[in-house]
């Protein structure tokens, strides 16, 4: 169970006394578990290939499908490349601009 | 100029003395002093979200810097190879170790980035690969970015095999 959930389950425990901490501690927990998008944003200096192998590494994506995120980043201005928590989300990006890609990450509303 | 794979090494050979002087340029064409836009560009912001973009510049920029500059040494440290006399660069060759390649992929994509957004190049532009690079400054700088481009390409052809 993560403590998530767990936070969740004691919120409708009996005691009045901890109640508003729990609750303060639900609404945390809440917003942490919104999920979050890494975007990659189309930028025409960036080579085709290297924007593949790039979403190779930093996401373990096979060629093909890094192939198909790549082309929808050409065609489209942008792809989402991966959606979860934002701690997550934050690392993909950090990697992603070590590599000089332009992401951004977005909580889905 | 010649370029192959030869063991553990990326060579570059038969170079003449402009190639050899665009090699040079490759460190010093990262620097976005003076071009704030370029600055902007190699460190673009994470996130419409102002909190999270302050986060970033305190914590994720500072290692971004260090990353990029820690490539672009490895690739300053390979390029002294073409240091010395002009008249012998058509017999040297510029051996780039295959664990430098990362270095010199970050390090091309670096100075390709920053003379891309100094000099404003169009999408047009940017895939007009014929251009002479004797015209204007701005030519060259177009042609830099080709050039790069052509070493990235290769690079990326040699390591995923």
């Amino acid at each position: 169970m993560s403590a998530v959930s767990a936070v969740r389950l004691e919120k409708g425990s009996t005691s009045t006394v901890e109640a508003p901490a729990k609750e303060k501690e639900t609404r945390e927990a809440e917003e942490l578990d919104v999920p979050w998008q890494v975007i990659v944003h189309n930028d025409p200096v960036n080579l085709m290939t290297y924007v593949t192998m790039v979403f190779q590494r930093v996401f373990g994506y096979p060629r093909e499908k890094a192939e198909r995120h790549m082309l929808e980043v050409h065609q489209k201005g942008r792809s989402i490349l991966w959606s979860g928590v934002r701690e997550r989300a934050e690392f993909y990006v950090q990697q992603l601009h070590g590599h000089l890609l332009l992401a951004t990450l977005e909580k889905i509303s | 100029m010649e370029i192959c794979r030869n063991g553990d090494a990326l060579q570059i050979s038969e170079l003449d003395p402009f190639l050899a002087e665009l090699l040079r340029q490759i460190p010093l064409s990262t620097n976005p002093e003076g071009a704030p836009a370029a600055e902007e560009r190699l460190f673009s912001k994470p996130s419409a979200e102002k909190e999270i973009c302050a986060e970033w510049k305190s914590y994720v920029e500072p290692e971004l810097q260090r990353i990029f500059r820690s490539a672009t040494e490895t690739v300053a440290d390979d390029l002294a190879q073409l240091n010395g006399n002009e008249k012998s660069l058509g017999n040297r060759v510029l051996r780039i170790p295959v664990e430098h390649a990362d270095a010199w992929l970050n390090t091309l994509n670096q100075a390709r980035l920053v003379i891309a957004t100094k000099y404003e190049f169009s999408d047009e532009e940017l895939n007009d690969h014929d251009r002479s690079p004797i015209g204007s400054r701005r030519d060259l700088g177009l042609f830099q970015v080709n050039f790069y481009g052509f070493l990235q390409e290769f690079i990326l052809r040699e390591i995923s095999g």
